[in-house]
């Protein structure tokens, strides 16, 4: 069960108070009347399922019920960050980890310890 | 006695404390803290089960969570049976009732032993290969023979009467194992000040200090300090022990699954007490002591009962006081067996010969074999056993060929070294690494944070394992915020080094021959099996171990997997780290289902709602039916009645006089704020600026594709209020789908949404006399059809409490909707019927409104829709606003599919037998003699016997249904077809009169 970092709440709170809620960054279209059916397609049926670096929509149901934006690896199941809906994508190159560095090995901390 | 190979001083059990205990019905005599196996092997039984697949006879192997034969059912009552229980696990207590497993019709004569003689034919893959055809025969004749002859232990047939609990916890340091690495490291952490939960799957803590008597730490005996520590550690507020707890599950963010075994060793528990209970921890930091696990030798039969781990031998003499045989062999590649034998011959027991396959054993260890006067035969091999129900002899041979000697023994010890347990930091994601030198795979790169820590570190010398848990146990707490006031040091002693060890197939085993060298014995898997899945091309050991079975069911890789992965090495001509480890997968042992279920069972399995009227209605006699979560008035059955009876009569009632409904699980949403409208307006296909305050409208709601998500009335009570209803089943999604797009898409509007769905008790009211029978209790509403038209909703009191009264109709009848806040309910509830029941109203359910709103032809979403069909196939094309520049759904009704022709649309079914009831859900075709398989047009969404209509009526999806209007179709049914005619959806009252009363 993962722990989620709620950017309303400032907390990270258990899995169990969020619901994932589809891709993020994804604007329902202004003109939607005048869309082609290629360009209604695109914006509500097709998505990518990456491997690996996406953004999603996650609510904080069982909390403050607001919705807000995720960056998460598929395929470690880690979030990098977690940011308030409508914030732009973050850079993520300059993420500080959502969480504080991982031990890499024990060698490492052996060291670290002495 | 408990038991003639007790050994009189030996062993750390209360002699006088004794426990009476029966075996497949024999009484035998036991200590208390015996284990089911060590009591066994005290009265000198060693054969306890028969092996999965060949039926052999099979003993106890270990003395720990890794056992693979000695597999009991144990039973309390008819209700509590518990198969698969690990012997070497479970402790004895007075009266317990054990039973052997996969035998019959006795564990000494199995008539399933014939598998063994017909092993050649149950090669590796067999169920694979052989029945294959004919394809019908898997179904009716293999699948059935396979699981009645498969599977270990009988599952109880009656419902669990134990209760089981679950705790979530949280900590800075988790310290699995309490071993001396894990009683260290807790030490060192909990001075900290460190929150600390330490956990063992033993009843006692110390781990290899149950058979290693030779340690001593700051000079006391080993198990005597761990035990003292564990005492000191469990006095400490910010620690908590926990024995009998295995930590099963590593998950995601240190979130760790425990498993306590509150009751399983007492004899008559107490009833409140919980079987076992759930421990959901989550730790800043873990540290993982979990040991090392002692591999068996691979060598032909080397699976007869009395055939056991070193260590093992070793446990049941120092810690139980048993002797496991009279006179005992030694077959080892390692050191460490060495020290059994030493024990057990400083008690009195024979040792036969220590068989080393290695020619140069460790220093220490011959030294002392010598000066004991124990025969040690280095570079040799055990390469066959005799005996039958147990082990008599061993047949021993120079390495590489030569004349076999011939043993008499009555127990064989062996050892190949020992497997750093890694179940927990491979569970944990982490990547493990093959160390060469040590031919072991240990903790690589870490992928949360933890530590492992002695033997599962691949750490041997003791004094290493205590200085590298305490600095694990500091570090631990300083990552997690807490510093040591001090620095601990504890100074350990013990009398050997142990050296050696080797993975795969012994002397006469190997490549060249077709000997039963066991190397998982609870799955039957033997080395040539192993040799056999590579010849047939499996050559990833994922496909090796799911060809074979090896390492699977509870064994989870504890014993067999190192072997089995350096045969597959050897016979694939690759190094072992190239061929990789299968993934190790919780349960570390298995979990009863009642653990992880633990309180959500019965009642408790989900949340039951109930209306405030609940009590009065199931006073009345309600038979209730759920919906979702809620329990609703089904009907209200009178005396002698059966459901059509009462459904008959109630929606009889309703419409020559009147019925009163509760509706309060209508979801409800109250939506507020200046842009409330226009919220609205884009939530919902209608439009709402032309609403007036104290009006309603009958709104409907899309999805962004176009097809019907909810319906509901919706009443404006000022300018900037609205008081929303949703299906019962909607209302939460509703809700949901509401927040989306006003946090989310139209953040920009000033609305706020509040759910008040159980703020609100609704009383429908709904017939010719709905306006007399209200009259009387409403203040300050004028009632009369001018002043208060149908679709309108009122502000005012009834009986004196604030009431949101709806002019609204569920049925087609004149009708009310009372809401009041939901405390009052029960009190209006019955006022209202005491106003309608002298004029011959009554109550009704959930059947008979569904009845009567089909008769208007009023839709269900979710019944009558489903997620597929658009307004207009729904005859609801007029609640789209046309003129809209935008709503949810605006762009998605407009695709080409979605306004198709011959899309299927929502029509009415008259059977042509006025009599026949359709069944919801059959299947509509056009030609009822067509060839099979027909071209299915459509199908009944609703269908019921209309009382007031009398006939029956139904409402159906039919491909251009509007079109066939007047058509005849066809309902083909298993024992007939059915003709039916299509019509409109209004069975009764086309004009719709009623309405206005």
């Amino acid at each position: 069960m993962l722990l989620i970092y709620c950017p309303y709440c400032e907390e990270e709170r258990s899995e169990l108070e969020f619901r994932q809620a589809g891709d993020a960054h994804i604007a329902r279209p202004t003109n939607m009347t005048e869309m082609t059916d290629e360009e209604f397609e695109a914006f509500f049926f097709l998505r990518d399922n990456v491997k690996g670096l996406t953004f999603e929509r996650w609510r904080h149901l069982n909390g403050c019920g607001r919705f807000f934006n995720a960056a998460r690896d598929t395929v470690s199941d880690k979030f990098l960050t977690t940011y308030k809906a409508g914030l732009p994508k973050p850079d993520l190159s300059t993420l500080r980890p959502a969480t504080e560095a991982t031990v890499e090995t024990y060698e490492a901390t052996e060291s670290d310890a002495k | 006695m408990s038991g003639a190979n007790r050994i009189p001083g030996a062993g750390r059990l209360t002699p006088a404390k004794t426990a009476r205990f029966f075996f497949d019905g024999k009484s035998y005599a036991a200590l208390e803290g015996d284990t089911v196996a060590s009591a066994l092997l005290a009265n000198g039984v060693h054969l306890v089960g028969r092996s999965f697949k060949y039926h052999r006879p099979r003993g106890i192997v270990s003395a720990g969570a890794e056992e693979p034969n000695a597999l009991i059912g144990v039973e309390r009552d008819a209700a509590r049976k518990q198969p698969n229980v690990r012997a070497t696990v479970q402790d004895v207590f007075d009266g317990m009732k054990v039973i052997s497993q996969n035998r019959w019709p006795s564990l000494a004569f199995d008539v399933g032993a014939v598998n063994n003689i017909l092993a050649p034919f149950f090669a590796a893959g067999f169920y694979y290969k052989t029945f294959m055809w004919p394809k019908q025969a898997w179904k009716h004749v293999y699948e059935p023979q396979i699981r009645a002859a498969a599977g270990l232990g009988v599952s109880p047939t009656e419902d669990d009467t134990d209760h089981y609990s679950s705790r979530y916890a949280h900590c800075d340091v988790l310290v699995i194992g309490a071993g001396v690495a894990g009683l260290s490291a807790a030490l060192a952490a909990a001075k900290t000040g460190a929150r600390v939960i330490i956990c063992d799957e033993q009843p006692e803590v110390g781990g290899a200090l149950h058979y290693d008597k030779s340690v001593t730490i700051d000079g006391q005996d080993g198990f005597t300090w761990a035990q003292a520590t564990a005492a000191k550690l469990a006095r400490m507020e910010n620690v908590k022990v926990l024995p009998r707890t295995t930590a099963f599950g590593y998950y995601a963010q240190n979130f760790v699954g425990l498993n306590e075994r509150v009751t399983e060793h007492l004899a008559k528990p107490d009833r409140k007490l919980p079987r076992e209970r759930l421990w959901q921890v989550r730790a800043k930091r873990v540290i993982i002591a979990t040991g090392a696990i002692e591999r068996h030798m691979v060598f032909a039969n080397n699976d007869r009962p009395g055939i056991m781990l070193a260590s093992a031998a070793r446990t049941f003499l120092n810690h139980f006081g048993v002797a496991v045989g009279k006179k005992v062999g030694v077959y080892t590649a390692n050191d460490s067996a060495y020290e059994a034998a030493f024990d057990l011959k400083r008690a009195g027991v024979t040792i036969a010969a220590i068989v080393d396959s290695r020619e140069q054993p460790g220093e220490g260890v011959l030294t002392e074999a010598r000066s004991l006067g124990i025969e040690v035969l280095t570079g040799h091999g055990v390469v066959d056993t005799g005996g039958k129900l147990r082990i008599s002899s061993m047949s021993v041979a120079r390495n590489g060929g030569g004349a076999a000697r011939k043993i008499a023994i009555d127990a064989l010890l062996m050892s190949a070294g020992w497997t750093p347990s890694v179940h927990m930091f491979s569970q944990s994601r982490g990547k493990v690494a093959y160390d060469n030198e040590t031919q072991r795979f240990l903790p690589g790169t870490y992928a949360q944070d933890c530590l492992s820590v002695g033997a599962c570190n691949g750490t041997n010398d003791l004094q290493a394992t205590i200085e590298e848990s305490l600095a694990a146990g500091e570090l631990m707490s300083n990552a997690s915020g807490f510093t040591a006031s001090e620095k601990l040091a504890l100074q350990g002693a013990n009398a050997f080094a142990w050296t050696g060890g080797m993975a795969g197939a012994a002397e006469g085993a190997g490549p060249d021959t077709t000997v039963k060298a066991f190397i998982d014995f609870q799955n039957d898997v033997c080395a040539k099996d192993i040799r056999l899945a590579v010849r047939e091309g499996m050559h990833s050991i994922e496909h090796i171990k799911r060809f074979t079975t090896n390492g699977m069911a509870t064994d989870q890789g504890k014993l067999s997997n190192i072997h089995g992965l350096a045969i597959a090495a050897e016979t694939l001509g690759r190094e072992i780290p190239k061929v990789g480890l299968t993934t190790f997968r919780a349960p570390y042992t298995p979990v009863t289902f009642g653990t992880l279920i633990n309180h959500s069972r019965g009642d408790l399995f989900d949340p039951t709602r109930k209306t405030p009227m609940h009590a009065l209605e199931e006073a009345q006699g309600a038979v209730f039916e759920d919906v979702g979560q809620w329990k609703r008035a089904w009907y209200y059955p009178r005396a002698g009645e059966d459901m059509h009876q009462a459904v008959n009569r109630e929606c009889k009632t309703v419409r020559d006089v009147a019925g009163i409904f509760d509706a309060s699980t209508l979801g409800k949403i109250e939506v507020v704020g200046p842009d409330a409208a226009q919220f609205l307006n884009l939530i919902y296909t209608n439009s709402w600026d032309t609403l007036k305050a104290g009006r309603c409208r009958y709104g409907i709601m899309l999805r962004e594709d176009g097809f019907v998500y909810d319906d509901g009335v919706v009443g404006r009570m000022a300018e900037d209020r609205f008081h929303v209803t949703t299906t019962t089943g909607g209302a939460a999604r509703v809700m949901n789908h509401m927040e989306d797009y006003l946090q989310t898409e139209f953040p920009h509007l000033n609305v706020w949404l509040t759910s008040a769905t159980e703020q609100w008790a609704v009383i429908a009211v709904q017939g010719p006399k709905a306006r007399e029978i209200i009259a009387p209790l409403v203040e300050g509403i004028d009632l009369s059809n001018e002043a208060f038209p149908h679709m309108s909703v009122r502000e005012g009191r009834i009986c004196g409490v604030p009431t949101r009264l709806f002019r609204m109709s569920f049925t087609g009848e004149l009708g009310f909707e009372v809401n009041v806040p939901a405390d009052f309910g029960p009190a209006i509830w019955e006022a209202i019927r005491a106003e309608a029941e002298p004029l011959g109203a009554c109550t009704y359910g959930t059947e008979t409104m569904h009845v009567l709103r089909a008769e208007k032809g009023y839709i269900i979403v979710g019944q009558d829709t489903d997620g597929t069909v658009t307004p207009d196939d729904a005859s609801l094309g007029w609640a789209v606003g046309k003129k809209k520049p935008d709503f949810v759904g605006i762009r998605g009704l407009r695709r080409p599919d979605l306004v198709a022709d011959g899309r299927k649309q929502l029509v009415g079914l008259l059977t042509k037998d006025p009599t026949v009831v359709l069944e919801e859900g059959a299947q509509i075709v056009a030609d009822p003699n067509q060839a099979l398989p027909m071209t299915m047009i459509g199908h009944v969404t609703s269908a019921y016997w209309s009382e007031n209509c009398g006939r029956s009526i139904a409402l159906a999806l039919v491909a251009g249904g509007k079109a066939k209007i007047g058509q005849t179709l066809y309902v083909p049914m298993p024992d007939k077809t059915i003709a039916v005619e299509v019509s409109d959806m209004v069975f009764f009252d086309k004009e719709g009169g009623r309405i206005n009363g």
